[in-house]
């Protein structure tokens, strides 16, 4: 009897401690109620509307892993601890990255980080897994990430941009048409048809962007109050800017949504323009090097008629101690092919030669510091243009003679594609300048949340922004910001931009979610799966 | 009986190991209810652990005693800055020890333990926010030790002893914060190896009896180190890049001390020799604990700083002789944790702890006794971080912090034996 009873308390013993042991409370357990709020806001459904930047493309293309750690979908996580429901994306199948359309590969895989054969790492792209994703594919049902890559602001209003008969001719967006609700569907009318809470909008950025990679080849549309007419490298009107952007609060806010608005940053901040200096032509380049002094004889006959010419600026000189800046056509500068011709026949130039340099030189001058060259500028520097090569061999010039006048940024001045001159960089400034005071305006307006990303990109720019476990700056690749297409952060910069916007939230609507530790999100990916 | 039996022996076949850090006191069910006094407390076989001075002064000629605990524990994280929280899903820890001594005369008696002073077994949710210092640890030791004891003078007797200790060890975390491979998974080392064992290893006491009430002991245990050299470490999920360490296995060697440890009490009898009052200082001498060091044969090394400080323990433990068959104890004592502020691990989240612990021993017949126990042990909340990780290719060390707070239930049960 007496051993019963022992044995039967010893497992009452044993049972109560492993119950009572599952209980370890805090004196102030954070997932308690009221301790992370929503304020005046409601986060029950957070939509988020935008371009590339909402949708978490990054390194060139959308995938998998870093479409998870888009900005919006970190804030939905931090969100979910002050009332947030469920964030859903339309996520691609893969990590590869790239679309596909019918089975035919329509977009590029993404870039990693491979260590080439030199055994010094460089971006390089992906091809450790096929891309899979059809955009013949599409999603139905709940969604809350409405952030399109590539789009403009007027395109998020435009009928038919998801119609997937469009996509070939340019007309549609491959991304969008993956959950357009229908042929001629509106990216805003959907986004407002999920019916948000809370929204963030952050549209514009291509309105400057696509005009900025380009090396401004496109055409300042200010003025032209008519997006249809528009080519894709263009800058929007500002006007047309305010008109859509303001649609889109008016859609966003129908049910009463509160929300955040987030301003354009400047092309100066992201690593795209500020990676390939102006000077990058180094006399410890021994090939390079060994050309300076018939480069220099060359020019100085040049350097003369731009003196007569009353254009010493324009000189162009080599030299034999610093890096060079590379020789670029401005567009901006008045055409003196005709004038240069005759300064050089009249030095005693053969007509052709004069006529040639005339041409080739007549909106030539050196880069400067005010210059700057697109990051894909460094593939063509100091390379053989071959269409000019052809060129002046058609025109009868002996193979050697063609060859040396078709040394990209050296003897044939960089075209337009591969800078923004000043003149560029203040149009696109001017139409950024408005659209951000239209969005800052919107917001004030509507009581919503403004977010300057242009101020925190320019800090992550100019010194970096400190963070447990380092600095996060804009340098290609080491910086971390910035993923390997130069344009696009990399998680952990999509994780500071959510902090960003965290705090912005916060502020505006007293509203306390806690941000996201960026150490814990990834920069670059590296991977030798490469072709 | 049977029932008994069969959970004796499921309790012997479990993994050995602990909770909540690495060095648990669980290595006597009467001792444990007496706070885990007993370096002057002569009971029964388990004085082989606590004192080997003390094996002469059994009254027995033959002594047996064994038992086993299960450990309950559990560790709550939580950082209000991020809105990270984490608990641990710990396996049940189950401890044991064996002891038996035999008394060859009045003066001399020989005897032989086997006990599991160390250990660890913490299973934070895998890619928790801490997965870079640990997802899983299991770490367990087993002593061996032959004893002899011998008295010396009327009132004076020592004793000692060697330890062999076979260690055995898996520990797995994520390579960095945020390194992973291209599918986003994250990037994983694991350890594995058991059987490590350590010869050396050696315990020595001293018991002073001026009168038939007061005893005084003295104990020291010497430092032990498990070095690690023939296990097999696991790369995995690192991306295919000349940048990271390869996926796949690889050898590796680490040293992970178990340190000295001296213990120093007395004991007082009253009424008859019904209540004994007993107090144990004991003084851990983990400051031996600098840093643990990975050295993989891939050629990648884990350096992991843990700069231990020397910590004292202070125990009271009380017996009360209630009937013929039935004695009740009573205990509590103070634990210091050894890990200094700046160094808190979430693979050892031990800060400063009070155990209050209490049990019985019920006396079957005149040879054969159950003893019960149970050890509430509870650490006060802490707001601490280990600031000492730096994910790879980082330019600044991150700091991991948050609040802790943990607890540890511990159940035991044993026999004894005597004739």
């Amino acid at each position: 009897m007496m051993k019963k009873f022992n044995l039967k308390y010893i497992g009452l013993f044993i049972a109560a401690a492993a119950v009572v042991s599952c209980e370890v409370e805090f004196d102030n357990p954070i997932d308690e109620a009221g301790v992370y709020t929503s304020g005046e806001a409601d986060f029950s459904n957070y939509v988020s509307v935008g371009n590339s930047l909402t949708s978490g493309y990054a390194d060139g293309a959308l995938y998998l892993d870093a479409q998870l750690k888009s900005f919006p979908a970190i804030m939905a996580g931090q969100m979910e601890l002050a009332g947030g429901g469920e964030f859903i994306q339309p996520l691609v199948n893969d990590n590869a990255g790239g679309l596909l359309a019918g089975g035919v590969q329509i977009l590029p895989n993404r870039f990693v980080l491979a260590v080439g054969a030199n055994g010094s790492p460089a971006p390089a792209v992906y091809t450790g897994e096929s891309p899979t994703t059809d955009i013949t594919n599409t999603f139905t049902g709940k969604l809350n990430n409405y952030g399109v890559p590539g789009a403009k602001s007027f395109h998020l209003g435009a009928p038919g941009y998801g119609n997937i008969a469009g996509v070939a001719t340019g007309q549609a967006n491959p991304y969008y048409v993956r959950f357009a609700s229908g042929g001629m569907s509106t990216v805003i009318g959907d986004a407002a048809t999920a019916n948000p809470s809370f929204f963030t909008l952050w549209i514009g950025n291509n309105d400057i962007l696509s005009f900025a990679t380009s090396g401004g080849v496109g055409v300042d549309q200010t003025g032209n109050f008519d997006p249809t007419t528009y080519g894709g490298n263009d800058i929007t009107d500002p006007n047309v800017f305010a008109g859509v952007v303001s649609q889109y609060v008016t859609a966003l806010t129908a049910n009463g949504a509160k929300g955040a608005l987030v301003n354009i940053p400047d092309v100066t901040s992201i690593p795209f323009f500020t990676t390939v200096p102006f000077a990058p032509l180094s006399p410890a380049n021994p090939d390079f090097a060994a050309q300076i002094p018939a480069l220099n004889a060359q020019f100085g006959a040049l350097n003369q008629a731009f003196a007569f010419l009353g254009v010493p600026e324009r000189s162009i000189t080599f030299s034999t101690t610093a890096a060079s800046a590379v020789v670029i056509k401005d567009e901006s500068l008045t055409d003196i092919s005709a004038q240069l011709t005759q300064v050089l026949i009249g030095g005693g130039f053969p007509a052709q030669q004069a006529a040639l340099f005339g041409q080739q030189y007549g909106q030539a001058r050196q880069a400067t510091e005010d210059d700057l060259l697109v990051f894909t500028s460094q593939t063509v520097i100091a390379q053989l243009n071959s269409t000019r090569f052809q060129e002046l061999v058609g025109l009868g010039l002996d193979q050697a003679t063609a060859g040396q006048l078709s040394v990209n940024g050296i003897t044939f001045p960089l075209e337009d594609q591969w800078i923004l001159t000043p003149e560029e960089q203040t149009a696109i400034s001017t139409a950024q300048t408005a659209y951000n005071s239209t969005l800052e305006a919107l917001a004030a307006a509507n009581d919503l949340a403004f977010v300057d990303a242009r101020t925190a990109l320019s800090q992550v720019a100019n010194g970096g922004v400190s963070f447990n476990g380092g600095v996060l700056t804009s340098t290609y690749a080491s910086g971390g910001a910035f993923s390997l297409d130069g344009v696009h952060p990399t998680p952990r910069g999509y994780a500071l931009t959510a902090n960003f916007i965290i705090d912005a939230i916060n502020a505006q609507y007293g509203a306390n979610v806690p941000k996201v530790n960026i150490g814990a999100y990834r920069s670059i990916q590296t991977s030798d799966s490469v072709n | 009986m049977n029932k008994l039996k069969a959970l004796a022996v499921l309790l012997l076949i479990s993994t050995m190991a602990y909770a909540g850090g690495y060095r648990v006191s669980t290595q006597s069910n009467r001792q444990l209810a007496m706070g885990h006094t007993g370096v002057a407390v002569v009971n029964s076989a388990d004085i082989l652990f606590f004192n080997p001075a003390g094996l002469v002064h059994l009254e027995n000629k033959i002594n047996f005693s064994a038992g086993g605990f299960g450990v309950f524990s559990s560790v709550s994280f939580q950082n209000s800055e991020f809105g990270t929280s984490s608990e641990t899903d710990s396996p049940t820890g189950t401890p044991v020890y064996a002891y038996g001594t035999y008394k060859i005369n009045e003066k001399l008696a020989v005897g032989l333990g086997i006990y599991t002073p160390f250990g660890s077994n913490v299973t934070w949710p895998t890619d928790w926010s801490g997965s870079h210092l640990v997802n899983e640890i299991e770490l367990s030791a087993i002593f061996i030790q032959p004893t002899i004891s011998y008295q010396l003078f009327d009132s004076v007797s020592i004793g000692g002893g060697p330890i062999l200790a076979i260690g055995g060890v898996t520990f797995n975390r994520n390579a960095g914060q945020s390194l992973t491979d291209e599918q986003g998974n994250r990037s994983n080392v694991g350890i594995d190896d058991s059987g490590v064992t350590a010869w050396g290893g050696w315990t020595a006491g001293l018991m002073f009896t001026p009168n038939d009430h007061f005893t005084f002991g003295f104990n020291y245990r010497s430092l032990i180190n498990i070095e690690s050299t023939e296990g097999t470490a696991t790369f995995s999920n690192f991306p295919n890049s000349a940048l990271t360490p390869a996926n796949g296995e690889t050898g590796f060697t680490a040293t992970l001390p178990l340190p000295a440890e001296i213990t120093v009490g007395l004991s007082h009898t009253f009424f008859d020799e019904k209540l004994l009052l007993a107090f144990d200082y004991n003084r851990a001498l983990w400051s031996e604990y600098e840093s643990l060091d990975l050295v993989f044969e891939n050629g990648s090394t884990s350096i992991n700083p843990r700069n231990y400080k020397d910590s004292s323990s202070w125990r009271l433990g009380a017996q009360y002789i209630a009937t013929d068959n039935l004695t009740v104890r009573a205990g509590w004592y103070y634990d210091e944790s050894p890990v200094q502020s700046g160094y808190f691990a979430p693979e050892t989240p031990r800060n400063d702890s009070v155990g209050y612990t209490f049990g019985l021993s019920y006396q079957v017949n005149s040879k054969l006794a159950i003893d019960a126990s149970f050890l509430y042990l509870r650490f006060k909340e802490v707001n601490e971080s280990y600031d000492f990780f730096t994910d790879p290719g980082a330019s600044a060390p991150s700091s991991f912090g948050g609040t802790y707070k943990s607890q540890a239930l511990i159940p035991g049960i044993g026999v004894t034996y005597s004739m």
